[in-house]
């Protein structure tokens, strides 16, 4: 047997061990829910609602253990660790894992579309009266079928053409309508935002005096550093000059200012991946493992 | 007419809603385009969700290496789609009880939530904490102090790195109050952030502006047609 | 020595990397926060507003960026019922469904006077993204009829006589990316000059700095200004201080500060070895 498949295997049994000594003795990633009836005012229908609920009410008379919800975090547990196992290297779990993650994204996205785009916003002004009887009863009574949304059900329709194995192109129209919109909307939103505002917001004093007269030379120094900044910046995104002499000088300033903006862009971006990964493992040692309890979900236990 | 219609199309869309935002009398137009839009961005979704699934049907069909990941991506996603379509064990909205699907689809303790919060959620959150590992190894293999630009840009993350923690304040609290600006955590914000980093990013932003107002430009009046793809 | 970190396998990277970061889990240990400027500038903006403002709660993010928005999102929901303010919650992002709903059991839990209906309501989430934005602006009826539940918006007290949000005192978005904040402030604070704070990831923070403060009042920037955030609401709140859960930012920076370390580490580690080799190179 090989050297790294004795260890292996050994992780496996002595962390395979853990878990059973631990899941038997302290216990380990159980949920809990709040069984709550409901019974609407004036209705024959009832139903029971669960909601999850800290461990350290499971002695409370509506509590129970959650068999979906404790098989749920140990499902969760082990697609965690699926997908951390790629760190080691590319095996077949992290593929299942990805498979899974990439069928289930997809038929969110579907589903969601679904109910909050096509039920929510189309069927409701194309057809009330099914709506209000099916999905959606709070839709007002009064309100009559809109048949100017043939149009969007058209353009989407088109787009499903797509799929099909002739007459593709059609879905260059609906494509078309989608670009265009996008175009409009940004071409306001970024002239007027991102443009004129920032010139604007650039109009800053050079000199910044106190209440009293005095001249403020930090804030004067920081202003004219910003207005300096902006300006060697933009001449070295400007490409149409090439960028030799006075020109490649100030330049030159730009790149360092761009420097300092990228690496605080950098710092900025670990800081944001260290926390992901914070996430992650404190659900591995509080709510799968019990080995913290940071909120005290399980204070008496 | 196959190139001309969509060229059409995208430019009475763009102008509309550009006039709709001067215009109050035709605000209504716009709105009612937006609304659309709304509808058309759902279709995408389907799209996008049917495209995926044509892929790895092909896959499984054409028994190509790797199938059968392909067939638990397909049986994953119909399963998540049964689900949420069917709202499998949603009950009514407390307000409609004799209406059995005016729940929402992402009751907690539906079939569609459960799979949401021990499924998706675990596997989208893993994935993206999975850059931790390898922005530390990016950091050791790659981020090389070759030049003076490169100087300034690993100096500055050391800064941003230690000023945004507790090390930041240990360090340097210890400078008197006139020279507080030296301190860590103030070089960090008001100096990097607010001055070197605002007009770097203000300078990035104005130059998108431009480019975004000239790309829209040459999409509405029909310059840039590379959206319809091929003749 | 060199030889041995030259050809270091990146795997022993990874495991350094997740030893540090778990072992200040499993230590929880916890540092002192100083709220920086920028921050106390956000907390201002919510607590000067009067009570019972209305509060448009975007929460653009999803599961991926849970870890570092959700400490975000749950202490400004805090915070605005703390000021009573009435609370419109919505998203743009498909999974961000269930992020609002984080935010609202806060509410039940914690805030049992707050009614739904009456000082909060859940709009929950619509297709389009910017398109979004542009509608509810002008008219929000015209996309939103229902919220979450399917009531008609006609129905509920806070929402039967909302056209749009021109009139909202504040907007506060906590995004992830695109649609996001960015958005927000093009679509929405800049064309009808609403307030507007954010929180973002710490990715998405530095591009944003050139709207403060005229389009944007300020922002949160990653677990770190999250984490100064809590601790000005403990300030202002201190009943707060025996709520665990409202210092979940706070928990998270002790991995990050020996996270930060070994990242500074490597990157010296690395330019040591680098520099080492070329000059070995040259002598040679």
């Amino acid at each position: 047997m090989k050297q790294s498949t004795i260890i292996w295997t050994a992780l496996m049994v002595l962390g395979g061990g853990f878990l059973i000594i631990r899941a038997s003795t302290v216990g380990m990633g159980q949920a809990y829910v709040r069984l709550v009836q409901v019974e609407p005012e004036g209705s024959t229908v009832s139903w029971t609602d669960r909601l999850g609920v800290d461990p350290k009410e499971q002695n409370d008379a509506d509590v129970r253990l959650s068999w979906p919800r404790t098989i749920g975090i140990w499902v969760a547990a082990l697609c965690t660790l699926s997908i951390f196992s790629f760190l080691y290297g590319d095996n077949p779990l992290y593929k299942l894992a990805e498979a899974v993650f990439v069928g289930s994204s997809a038929g969110y996205a579907m589903a969601v579309g679904f109910w909050d785009g096509m039920i929510n916003i189309l069927f409701r002004n194309l057809w009330p009266e099914l709506m209000r009887t099916t999905f959606i009863p709070g839709i007002d009574e009064t309100q009559d079928a809109n048949l100017l949304f043939l149009v969007p059900l058209i353009l989407g329709l088109m787009m499903l053409w797509r799929l099909a194995p002739v007459g593709g192109w059609i879905s260059r129209w609906a494509l078309a309508f989608f670009i265009g919109a996008t175009a409009g909307l940004r071409l306001l939103a970024y002239f007027q935002s991102d443009f004129v505002a920032q010139i604007q917001n650039t109009i800053i004093p050079l000199a910044v005096f106190f209440g009293d007269g005095s001249i403020d030379f930090a804030q004067s120094l920081k202003n004219i550093t910003i207005v300096f900044g902006i300006f060697v910046c933009t001449v070295y995104f400007f490409f149409s000059v090439e960028h030799k002499g006075i020109v490649g000088k100030v330049s030159r300033v730009g790149i360092w200012f761009l420097m300092i903006t990228f690496g605080a862009g950098f710092g900025y971006t670990v800081m944001g991946r260290i926390a992901l990964l914070s996430g992650r493992l404190e659900f591995l040692f509080d709510d799968w493992l019990w080995l913290i309890d940071p909120v005290g979900k399980r204070i008496g236990l | 007419m196959r190139r001309t219609i969509p060229l059409l199309i995208s430019s009475i869309t763009g102008f509309l809603l550009i006039v709709a935002f001067f215009i109050p009398y035709t605000e209504s137009w716009g709105n009612e385009v937006m609304n659309w839009f709304d509808i058309v961005a759902a279709f995408a979704f389907v799209l996008g969700a049917g495209s995926l699934l044509k892929m790895h049907l092909r896959k499984v069909s054409d028994r190509r290496a790797g199938w059968g990941y392909s067939a638990v991506t397909v049986l994953a996603f119909l399963m998540m789609l049964g689900m949420g379509l069917g709202k499998v064990g949603v009950p009514p909205s407390e307000k409609f009880p004799n209406h059995p699907f005016s729940g929402h689809y992402l009751h907690e303790g539906g079939a569609f939530w459960w799979i949401f919060q021990y499924l998706f959620l675990p596997l989208s959150a893993t994935m993206f904490a999975m850059l931790a590992f390898y922005i530390a190894s990016a950091a050791f293999r790659a981020f090389r102090a070759k030049n003076t630009e490169a100087i300034i840009l690993l100096i500055t993350a050391f800064i941003v790195l230690l000023g945004r923690t507790y090390a930041g304040e240990v360090l340097t609290d210890w400078l008197p109050e006139s020279l507080a600006f030296l301190r860590l955590e103030r070089l960090t914000e008001d100096t990097i952030m607010n001055v070197f980093n605002l007009a770097g990013n203000r300078a990035i932003m104005i130059g998108i502006g431009l480019g975004i107002v000239s790309t829209s430009l040459k999409v509405l009046l029909g310059v840039d047609r590379s959206y319809l793809g091929s003749e | 020595m060199l030889a041995f970190f030259e050809n270091l396998d990146r795997r022993w990277i990874f495991l350094l990397m997740f030893l540090v970061v778990a072992a200040a889990i499993l230590t929880q240990v916890k540092f002192p926060e100083k709220p920086s400027p920028m921050v106390r500038n956000v907390f201002r903006t919510i607590e000067d507003l009067p009570d019972g403002s209305s509060v448009l709660l975007a929460l653009d993010y999803d599961p991926a960026s849970e870890g570092e928005l959700q400490p975000m999102a749950s202490a400004f929901t805090r915070q605005c019922a703390k000021k009573k303010h009435k609370l419109f919650y919505i998203t743009l992002w498909a999974p961000g469904v269930p992020m609002i709903q984080r935010s609202i059991e806060i509410l039940k839990s914690e805030f049992q006077e707050y009614r739904y209906g009456q000082d909060y309501v859940n709009l929950g989430y619509r297709t389009g993204g910017e398109g979004v934005i542009k509608l509810v602006t002008s008219d929000l009826k015209r996309l939103y009829a229902n919220d979450v539940a399917g009531t008609n918006l006609d129905d509920i007290p806070l929402t039967r006589n909302l056209k749009n949000i021109q009139k909202m005192d504040l907007i506060v978005n906590v995004g992830a990316g695109s649609p996001g904040s960015k958005e927000w402030v093009q679509y929405a604070a800049t064309p009808y000059n609403i307030q507007m704070v954010a929180g973002t990831t710490g990715v998405g923070a530095p591009p944003l700095y050139p709207y403060i403060p005229n389009q944007l009042a300020g922002i949160l920037g990653a677990i770190k200004a999250a984490s100064e955030y809590e601790q000005t609401l403990l300030e202002r709140y201190p009943e707060l201080n025996e709520n665990e859960k409202a210092q979940e930012a706070k928990r998270r920076m002790g991995p990050q500060l020996v996270a930060h370390m070994l990242m500074i580490g490597l990157i010296i580690l690395g330019n040591v070895i680098h520099f080492s080799q070329r000059r070995r190179e040259i002598s040679q």
